[in-house]
């Protein structure tokens, strides 16, 4: 059987079945993770059609689902699941897609500030073993240009001593580099 | 008595009120935190959207060292890390094979043994019957309880209260004096790991939450999230151009409206430390 052919047994439904354990046939479309989303409104595909477009086992769906913004949008903020009827692990897929989306290279352009702020984020973590907030925000400024922003809480932040200037470090620095490079610097 | 104390990076920063109100907090009801040694950043947000291996080796690391100190319970005020501990140590107890990977990516004997508490299930175990006798002034004040995504979800992992109307902030806030509305908020998402990529839509997901407690009768808004907490103050510009009006409702974290039931000074709490002032306190 051709690559392209529906198969129950490939395609983007069936990696995530592989992955997460959840079964998108589950989902009969009643809409509530899409209705109770806070962010769906946001979305260009709102996480109940995601459900639908996987069922219907389509590469050019799986393609969509890859590449949308929605995937990045999703806060994993566990609502969905937690008024599914079917107890459909919505948050999990979205994790099992955003790291597909990323390995794949299919990262929306719409999500580009959403995925420097993510990288950003871990590359203090793996310089320091910490979140370091200044050198978050100077590495995501860098990568988006958006140099102006923020720049008129910082003073009260200082003033309010929210931000260190010095970075706390991880002793163990070896183990943390090690973590990534075994990790996510293997993809 | 002493538990163990994974702070968090944000509660090292940004909220850094936030573990002075829960250290204060717990020196004046005799329970000693020990940090858990050499502990690193749990991942957060970042980790789980880019790495399934890397969201769960950074937990594992923390809850390792956390065992290799003999610690058998650890105190997690933040409710990211708290979710993210919470969920590793979920994953891993399902499947061993995953388990002995991870253990082998940090490099380090995990068991998955150690108890993790929020501040509020702490303060069930280990505080509720010392509240009353030690209550100098009750917080007389209606409240609005924020309880947030990340403490209640998913209830699969956590098992702590309620998903969508959680009480257990509410009871022990009524323990100290408050009066906590009903409200249709408490669990709705602020807007999270967004406040510097997307700070339009957590103008528009913390506006709704501060916008409901106000038109309620609220007078302060009670979290126990440095994320929830940096929203709904420090983005407070943006809340209010979301709303289209100045907002001032304080918010506060559940350890300093305690602290100031129990008569501990505003300085020691970090209260000055807020965007929005407190002016009641």
């Amino acid at each position: 059987m051709g690559h392209h052919q529906p198969h129950e047994e490939s395609g983007l439904a069936a990696d995530v079945k592989k992955a997460t354990g959840v079964v998108a046939e589950k989902c009969y479309q009643c809409g509530k993770c899409s209705a109770g989303c806070p962010v769906a409104d946001e979305m260009d595909l709102p996480p109940s059609l995601v459900m639908r477009m996987l069922q219907t086992n389509q590469p050019e769906n799986d393609e969509k689902i890859l590449r949308s913004k929605t995937i990045w949008l999703c806060l994993t903020c566990e609502m969905c699941i937690a008024r599914c009827p079917m107890s459909i692990d919505i948050p999990k897929v979205m994790d099992f897609l955003r790291e597909k989306s990323r390995t794949e290279k299919k990262i929306s352009s719409n999500a580009n500030d959403i995925v420097a702020f993510h990288d950003s984020f871990l590359l203090s973590v793996e310089k320091t073993g910490k979140l370091y907030e200044l050198g978050l925000i100077a590495a995501y400024k860098l990568k988006t240009f958006h140099l102006m922003q923020d720049v008129a809480i910082a003073p009260a932040m200082i003033q309010k001593g929210k931000l260190h200037f010095i970075p706390e470090m991880v002793k163990d620095r070896g183990n943390l580099s090690s973590i990534f490079s075994k990790t996510i610097k293997k993809k | 008595m002493t538990l163990g104390f994974y702070p968090g990076c944000s509660l090292t920063g940004s909220s850094r009120e936030y573990a002075e109100s829960v250290v204060a907090l717990c020196e004046e009801l005799g329970i000693e935190l020990k940090q858990i040694p050499d502990w690193n950043c749990c991942g957060a947000t970042a980790a789980h959207n880019m790495d399934k291996e890397l969201s769960l080796s950074l937990p594992a690391r923390i809850l390792a060292l956390a065992e290799k100190d003999g610690m058998t319970e650890i105190v997690v005020p933040c409710a990211a890390c708290y979710s993210r501990l919470s969920t590793t140590q979920y994953e891993l107890n399902q499947d061993e094979t995953l388990k002995a990977k991870v253990a082998s990516i940090i490099g380090m004997p995990y068991k998955g043994s150690v108890k993790i508490l929020n501040v509020i299930q702490m303060l069930q175990k280990y505080a509720v019957d010392k509240l009353a006798d030690k209550i100098k002034k009750p917080f007389d004040k209606e409240v609005a309880c924020y309880y947030g995504c990340l403490l209640v979800r998913p209830h699969e992992v956590l098992q702590f209260d309620r998903v969508e109307d959680p009480q257990t902030m509410d009871v022990l806030m009524a323990q100290v004096g408050a009066k906590p509305i009903d409200w249709a908020f408490k669990t709705e998402c602020c807007g999270a790991g967004f406040s510097v990529s997307q700070p339009d839509i957590v103008g528009k997901l913390s506006g709704k939450i501060v916008k409901d407690a106000v038109d309620r009768g609220a007078k302060a808004i009670i979290v126990a999230c440095p994320m929830c907490h940096s929203n709904l103050d420090m983005r407070r510009p943006a809340i209010d151009s979301y709303l289209k009006t100045k907002v001032d409702i304080p918010v506060l974290y559940v350890t300093q409206v305690i602290g100031l039931a129990l008569g501990i000074n505003r300085e020691k709490l970090g209260l000055p430390r807020h965007f929005v002032p407190v002016t009641f306190a």
